[in-house]
């Protein structure tokens, strides 16, 4: 994983002609511990403080109904977007509609110069017409599979995990 | 954000969702911190410039108020309203309730428009519980009931004092006044009691339940004690909060006059400073400036009140959220009662 995110943090600042007026928002909560991980790794080899911010994106989801309460947490930047170079950063790339939402979720706070994606994992099946800027690791999944990225702040443990659920649809 | 309140154990999200807000008295501390801390992100829409998002698209909130209100009513409004419901007001004067229909009607008829929620203000006690009991796909928050419980207004009160002091177990929290008759006493004593807070209660013993006075109190929890005298009980509080007098108490027989009243347990300097220092001074409203409380406390330093107001907002998101977004997935409609 240590790896992963030294190449991230590399197209990154490849991409952007250095790390200037870029800021890393990670996706609560998993994308937050990632997203500090590249700042540090662009910190140390670009000299430069990248901006790392928050972003809860439940209040804009498009299938409240459909799960379980989920619980809201804040959504914290640390400067305006505006006129920015927004990557969101995420653990798993799947759908599309978590990406989805924390697009709308960035437009209300104001007009960010251009987003990018960076995700550790993308495990296919988009419903959406979304892609990612740059990619930690492909993993082809079937349905019935989950993919867990763990980080220390959460699950004790720096790990990318398949599960297999059996007879299972994850939906 | 002043406190950090944000929860790093996943345990906390483990509370079954609710379809109805009626009192505190049956929320624990995990259920009510997991309230305050969606209320805490809800407060960072408010500071927003775009004060909106679209969470409740397409719901609609029934806002029922058949008593006076400002700043309830319109905190259930603007909550709806930021989180994107439609929000419907709905007032005794002017409605059919006017023309003498019952309330179960009135209800009925507007779960009949496919309403998702219904905030109800009524002068009758037990009021929201006839409505949970008696509604089968709409979700109900008691915006106070008579003489029984304000359950919004407990939380934004645990919320004040959660984002000032942090931590509530084992502070002191004075509640000064009429408490017999006080919705809000009666909810902040039992949500002061899950978050382990010794309240006690202070005011003319015509306006403190008896059961307290007397010690032999089933409904109260133990962590509750009554000292009249308010010199002595707000020795050494953490939080002073006191109620609003109604005027007309003291026509009923239940105070001696308003002079006496506000000589013994009005909120003034002299009194506050036997409090802890920087203890935060809170108050329900409306106020009777001059009465309950000096103008300079109301407005002094350790005053919440405005502060109380701006978290009502983020408590009444928070609690819209959750029901409506966890309708789905609650336990039966009903009540047990």
């Amino acid at each position: 994983m240590r790896r992963v995110i030294g190449r991230m943090s590399h197209e990154i600042v490849e991409r952007n002609r250095g790390a200037d007026g870029v800021m890393l928002v990670g996706l609560q909560r998993r994308g937050v511990p990632i997203a500090q991980r590249i700042a540090a790794a662009i910190s140390e080899f670009e000299k430069v403080d990248v901006p790392v911010g928050a972003l809860d994106i439940n209040l804009y989801r498009d299938d409240l109904t459909s799960r379980p309460q989920p619980l809201v947490r804040p959504t914290e930047l640390p400067i305006s977007v505006e006129g920015l170079v927004v990557v969101l950063v995420d653990d798993v790339f799947y759908t599309g509609r978590t990406t989805r939402a924390a697009l709308n979720a960035l437009m209300d706070l104001g007009r960010p110069r251009q987003v990018q994606l960076a995700v550790m994992v993308d495990r296919g099946h988009r419903e959406l017409p979304i892609r990612a800027d740059y990619v930690g690791k492909n993993v082809p999944t079937a349905l019935n599979e989950e993919i867990q990225v763990r980080v220390t702040e959460f699950d004790g443990v720096e790990e990318v995990v398949l599960i297999e659920h059996e007879g299972e649809v994850l939906s | 954000m002043t406190t950090g309140t944000m929860p790093t154990v996943e345990a906390k999200t483990a509370t079954m969702p609710r379809r109805h807000v009626l009192d505190l008295d049956d929320f624990n501390k995990a259920e009510i911190e997991t309230i305050l801390d969606s209320a805490e992100a809800m407060r960072g829409v408010l500071g927003r410039d775009i004060k909106k998002v679209p969470a409740l698209r397409g719901k609609v909130v029934l806002v029922m108020f058949l008593e006076a209100s400002t700043r309830t009513r319109v905190s259930f409004e603007q909550a709806g309203k930021m989180l994107s419901a439609d929000v419907i007001n709905i007032s005794g004067s002017g409605s059919s309730a006017e023309k003498g229909e019952s309330l179960l009607n009135t209800a009925l008829t507007l779960q009949a428009m496919h309403a998702d929620l219904i905030v109800i203000r009524s002068p009758q006690s037990g009021a929201p519980y006839f409505l949970a009991r008696n509604l089968d796909s709409v979700s109900v928050i008691n915006a106070g009931d008579g003489t029984h419980a304000h359950p919004t207004q407990a939380l934004l009160d645990l919320m004040t004092m959660r984002r000032h002091i942090g931590d509530m177990a084992g502070k002191k929290v004075v509640i000064i006044g009429d408490v017999l008759h006080s919705r809000v006493a009666r909810s902040d004593i039992y949500g002061l009691a899950a978050v382990g807070a010794n309240v006690v209660l202070s005011g003319p013993p015509t306006m403190i339940p008896l059961e307290l006075l007397r010690g032999t109190s089933e409904h109260f929890p133990d962590s509750v004690t009554v000292e009249p005298n308010l010199d002595k009980a707000i020795e050494d509080a953490d939080v002073v909060m006191a109620l609003r007098i109604q005027k007309e108490r003291a026509a009923g027989g239940l105070l001696p006059s308003m002079r006496e009243y506000t000589r013994r347990w009005q909120v003034t300097d002299a009194r506050l400073a036997r409090a802890k220092p920087g203890a935060l001074v809170m108050h329900p409203g409306p106020m009777n400036e001059g009465i309950e409380i000096s103008s300079s406390i109301a407005h002094g330093p350790g005053s919440q009140i405005e502060e109380q107001v701006t978290n009502g907002v983020a408590i009444r998101m928070a609690l819209l959220y959750q029901t409506l977004a966890g309708a789905a997935h609650a336990g039966p409609m009903g009540v047990e009662l």
